[in-house]
């Protein structure tokens, strides 16, 4: 079965609307993806016919929730390749996934000053300031891969950056700004020689890309919902299960908790350990069902369709005068996000004007300033394309853009 | 319906700023930052305002905007740089329902059309904002602290 764009749209109520007097051009996936009536519905139907709170509750809407909240958690679990539904915790987004991660591994690992946690200069704000904070409580110090002018990873200095003082890696899979996949394949085997562990922000590539965390060589992931056609709040945090059993709770609170004394407490085990308090039932159900509508369509077809769109729109981008690129300027290891800069105007001008042509794209730093640091400009323009972009859409963008060099011309 | 934003007087000074540069001798500087978009601006002011100096990273709206805050308020006393730094914070908070005064306001009636961006208010304010904080470290009292909204 071939990957049918024009059918997988029609799934999408969004792209009946306009903007602004023309047809929704929605080119911001990386920061949110649309939502397909199969999510949508699926959430519905919990909220109209079975809602309940989940793991307490001995009513049979308490049982069908939870059926349907564990239910999720096995089908996602299934999707990235884990060994076991109990590998995965539900958070409410990415940054709480790592968070988590930065609050319990840095206490498990007794972090302190000599220690050092690697991280990249092209990190989303989200795996960069959790790692900070961790180095100021813990005296740990913070250090960092640098960005190649192709906007590639640098690892030319990898074995002097992660050495035996290295305790935590943690790692973009897939920068949100250039777009760069990184191959972590020689990052993971020094990490694993050194002892350290492995974290990677999955954000951009599990929505994607096949991705099975048998394969990754990553001891802990995290992604989020909402950019994979599934709802806001809700979250994933994906750990080797023996890992996660050593590490002690973040948040403290109902649902987590083994026996509650005065005196004291003892925590269950994951990814229960890691769930206090009522979690986001409905969204966790709506990620499932995410899951399940991407699985249909098939990742291996959604990333060809996307390594298609990406090469049509680097290629109409690069034929634009004073349009410049940041990041990979060919479909190889990179997936379709891409950011780029029009002489003499600022971003924020870009995107007005292409807003008025009803074509959505993110303008700004991208949660991730260090990157635009590096390429020195204040901010960036980024289209970002998902299984339901077509060529026509780049086309729309191409003609904005000649729009945008007119007012400003 | 971008004309309203776009407006030629916004992109003229956005083109050929006035006044543009960071100049010495100054009693009060500032430094402001849009943390969304990025954009920045540092204003210097003399405390008898005689001498307004900027320099800034930004968009057009903003960076014009820096430039008609020169114009309008280099020279004046701080009771009329005070009326008309409150007369632009209205117009820029009114969501176009203000019909700006050009005798206050001069080439600042242009940015009325901002004011029906919610998003772009705050652009066009950062560099009057700048304004007040460096003018308070001179000693001069000038304009609001608006509740700016994004």
């Amino acid at each position: 079965m071939s990957f049918d764009v024009e059918q997988v749209r029609k799934d999408f109520p969004i792209f009946e609307r306009e903007v602004n007097g023309h047809p929704l051009v929605y080119l911001d996936s990386a920061n949110t993806s649309q939502k397909p009536v199969q999510v949508l519905d699926v959430m519905r139907a919990h909220q109209e016919r079975y809602n309940g709170n989940v793991s307490r509750s001995v009513h049979t809407l308490g049982t069908e929730s939870t059926e349907a909240y564990e239910g999720a958690r096995a089908r996602i679990a299934a999707f990235i390749g884990a060994a076991s539904p109990d590998e995965v915790v539900f958070t409410k987004n990415s940054t709480e996934a790592l968070n988590l991660v930065a609050h319990s591994a840095g206490q498990h690992l007794r972090l302190g000053p000599g220690d050092e946690v690697v991280v990249s200069e092209m990190e989303h704000h989200s795996n960069l300031v959790p790692w900070q904070l961790l180095c100021e409580r813990t005296g740990a110090t913070l250090r960092w891969f640098g960005i190649t002018d192709e906007g590639r990873l640098d690892e030319s200095g990898l074995d002097e950056l992660i050495t035996s003082r290295t305790k935590i890696v943690s790692l973009v899979h897939m920068s949100n700004v250039l777009g760069t996949i990184n191959d972590i394949s020689a990052i993971s085997a020094r990490a694993r020689e050194v002892g350290a562990l492995l974290v990677l922000d999955c954000s951009q590539s599990v929505p994607h890309l096949p991705i099975n965390v048998a394969e990754l060589g990553a001891d802990l992931i995290a992604f989020t919902g909402h950019k994979m056609v599934g709802p806001t709040g809700i979250g994933v945090l994906w750990g080797r299960y023996d890992l996660l059993a050593q590490l002690p709770p973040f948040l403290g609170g109902g649902s987590m908790i083994e026996t509650v004394t005065m005196t004291g407490t003892t925590y269950a085990a994951p990814p229960a350990r890691f769930e206090a308090g009522t979690p986001p039932i409905t969204q966790a159900i709506g990620l499932g069902a995410a899951v399940d509508y991407l699985t249909g369509l098939g990742m291996e077809a959604i990333h060809q369709h996307e390594q298609a769109i990406t090469a049509y729109a680097l290629d109409a981008l690069t034929s634009i005068k004073g349009v410049r690129i940041f990041g990979p300027a060919t479909t190889e290891g990179r997936g379709g996000t891409v950011s780029f800069g029009v002489d003499g105007v600022h971003p924020h001008d870009v995107g007005q004007i292409l807003d008025a042509l009803g074509v959505e794209v993110r303008v700004g730093h991208h949660c991730a300033r260090p990157v635009c640091s590096r390429f020195s400009v204040p901010a960036m323009t980024r289209a970002s394309f998902y299984l339901y972009t077509t060529t026509d859409e780049i086309d729309a963008l191409a003609r904005g853009l000649d729009q945008v060099r007119k007012v400003f011309g | 319906m971008l004309d309203g934003l776009y407006q030629e007087i916004i992109l003229d000074h956005y083109k050929n700023p006035h006044g543009k540069g960071l100049r010495d001798p100054f009693d009060g500087e500032a430094h402001h930052v849009n943390p969304t978009c990025g954009d920045e601006i540092t204003v210097r002011v003399n405390s008898d305002l005689s001498e307004i100096s900027y320099d800034g990273l930004g968009c057009s709206i903003s960076q014009a905007s820096a430039s008609v805050l020169h114009e309008l308020l280099q020279g004046r006393d701080a009771a009329t740089a005070s009326e008309i730094h409150q007369a632009f914070v209205d117009l820029m908070q009114s969501r176009g329902q203000i019909e700006p005064d050009e005798e206050v306001l001069g080439d600042g009636i242009a940015f009325a059309g901002v004011a029906k961006f919610p998003a772009r208010v705050k652009c066009a304010l950062l560099p009057w904002m700048a304004f007040k904080d460096a003018a308070v470290r001179a000693g001069v009292e000038v304009g609001v602290s608006p509740e700016v909204k994004a």
